[in-house]
């Protein structure tokens, strides 16, 4: 569904991402792990589109998405949360959820009717299976961190995605919230078949639901491979804890 | 269509004030009649503004350009050409969203305050050439004696016109603020780099309200004209722009009525205090400090804050 072939990415000399490459197959879930700076959010922005590639090609669905601007993107199908917390704070919760569905519908350029009276069940549903439909009337800002995050996720589903992108959808979490985002997680690729691609510091959580872990590290992808594969890589181990495999456990 | 627009309680209230407003003539001096027109064309001037100022999130630095050549668009066609003026009403937010268009164009690559900037410097050009093109425009003197259809020259007559016209253009307006058009346009404002990930293509959104909002302001001057019976290059100039945005923050600019309620403030002010000194922008400024700090949101997003809380101590006391 997605490949990515030797994407590149500098800023100013400093090279972000250095010849990366990451395939996801359809119905997959596939993790990207590295330490910080590795690279992870910019290879993202790579694929989304909010970033455009130095050299390399990002296929998806066989077509080469590399440059193209990022509502493009989005409505080939790929949808995404950020890491900093990235909604309409302004709005509320269901309205938040309402634009990305307004815009799935193709309906943004409607001028004069009630958008009250539009995309409503739609809304409704995806804001009844991540758990805020009944924060659905406060305005966004003043959730809590883990509810924006959720949020977050909930505005990706209004696209009805066919890839989902999680950039460390736990980030700043309590663990009551990232154990129920793992669980949301393992919901919609379980029961809805949703491809996810995610990158994540919680290792027990990448263990615990994705098949396959790509792993980077200064710009450059070290490996793909299934979760064995990954904890047993000896170069993954020293790029984690100077050879030790005891950061899997 | 109509439904889920507003509540049974707002409309009732909207509905008895502009009867109010119908019956007034019957009482009120020709001055003050006069006066509440002014306050209508400025009202519906500066809700235009608001459209992409406070739900658009765009920085308008240059809005009165559009009013401006609204009013010329009116005038200049009245003077100009032996048709019916009714067709100037047309034709003036028709010529005003074309130069909306043609500046939107240029202006909407870039955001916030650089494309505020490169607004003003495009809008005071328009100024310029309005300001220097004696053959056409009149250059500084402006154009007088715009005749205008003899149902609406009276006093009365324009202000029945402007209240119709602008009650029409709120209506309108208001159905676009709240249409998913609208929706998309306040997600634009709040955060565009999210708007764009989710599918929409956020210049050209950008592009759809300058040209709405310029239209609309084309018909604030071609009402102008119409109360006045004149055009001047004032009407262009940026210090307009100025106070319009100080109308949109002083009645509250993330509201819809505020700026028709701090445009009317403004002009109050404007007429009154400038009986006595003609130094009012003075009491402007006092006015402006006031505001900054102690009202952030503007006059009624200050009383919509109280009202909301009391609403909410209320269901939590029951």
């Amino acid at each position: 569904m997605l490949r990515i072939e030797a994407a590149y990415k500098s800023f100013d000399g400093f090279i972000a991402v250095n010849g990366s490459h990451l395939s996801v197959e359809k119905g997959e879930v596939v993790a990207v792990i590295g330490p910080n700076g590795a690279g992870k959010t910019t290879l993202f922005n790579l694929i989304t589109g909010q970033l455009i590639p130095d050299k390399g090609k990002i296929l998806f669905k066989d077509e080469n998405i590399a440059g193209l601007p990022p509502y493009k993107i989005c409505r080939k199908g790929i949808s995404r949360s950020f890491q900093i917390v990235n909604i309409f704070n302004r709005l509320t919760v269901f309205e938040n959820v309402q634009i990305a569905v307004l815009s799935h519908q193709k309906k943004t350029f409607n001028l004069f009717f009630p958008a009250k009276n539009l995309a409503i069940s739609k809304t409704r549903d995806i804001l009844d299976s991540v758990g805020l439909i009944d924060k659905a009337g406060h305005i966004s800002g003043t959730l809590s961190h883990g509810d924006q995050k959720v949020l977050e996720m909930a505005i990706a589903l209004g696209n009805k995605p066919e890839l989902l992108i999680l950039d460390e959808p736990t980030a700043g979490m309590s663990p009551e919230e990232t154990a129920f985002t793992l669980s949301l997680m393992k919901k919609l690729s379980g029961e809805l078949g949703l491809t996810i691609l995610f990158c994540e510091h919680d290792m027990e959580l990448v263990f615990s639901i994705a098949r396959k872990i790509m792993v980077m590290q200064q710009g450059s992808t070290i490996i793909q491979g299934n979760p064995d594969e990954v904890k047993n890589n000896r170069q993954v181990q020293d790029a984690y804890l100077g050879g030790s495999d005891e950061c899997f456990k | 269509m109509f439904s889920g627009l507003t509540n049974r309680r707002t409309l009732g209230f909207c509905i008895v004030f502009f009867i109010l407003l119908l019956f007034l003539p019957l009482f009120l001096p020709r001055f003050y009649i006069y006066l509440l027109a002014l306050i209508f064309v400025t009202g519906l001037l500066a809700t235009s503004l608001n459209l992409v100022l406070g739900f658009g999130g765009m920085y308008q630095f240059h809005h009165a350009v559009f009013y401006g050549v609204g009013a010329y668009a009116f005038a200049l066609f009245s003077k100009k050409t032996g048709l019916s003026p009714w067709l100037g009403y047309i034709l003036a937010p028709a010529i005003a969203a074309l130069v909306g268009m043609v500046m939107g164009l240029i202006t909407v690559r870039l955001s916030k305050l650089y494309f505020g900037m490169l607004q003003l410097s495009l809008g005071s050009l328009v100024w310029a050439i309005v300001f220097r093109w004696y053959s056409f425009t009149g250059g500084d003197d402006g154009i007088h004696g715009i005749s205008v259809p003899d149902m609406i020259s009276s006093t009365t007559g324009s202000y029945y016109f402007t209240l119709i016209v602008t009650t029409v253009c709120l209506i309108l307006m208001y159905m676009i603020v709240n249409s998913p058009f609208g929706r998309t346009f306040q997600g634009i404002r709040d955060n565009p780099e999210r708007t764009e990930a989710v599918g929409v293509d956020v210049k050209r959104h950008q592009l759809a309200g300058l040209v709405i909002a310029s239209a609309f302001a084309g018909v604030a001057g071609s009402l102008f004209a119409t109360v006045e019976e004149c055009a001047f290059p004032d009407l262009l100039f940026w210090t307009l722009s100025l106070e319009l945005i100080i109308m949109c923050l002083l009645g509250g600019w993330f509201i819809f009525m505020g700026p028709m309620l701090g445009s009317a403030i403004i002009v109050i002010l404007r007429t009154f205090v400038g009986i006595y000194t003609e130094y009012w922008t003075l009491i402007l400024g006092i006015v402006l400090m006031l505001l900054i700090l102690f009202l952030p949101e503007g006059v009624l997003g200050y009383f919509q804050e109280k009202f909301s809380k009391s609403k909410n101590a209320a269901l939590v006391e029951n």
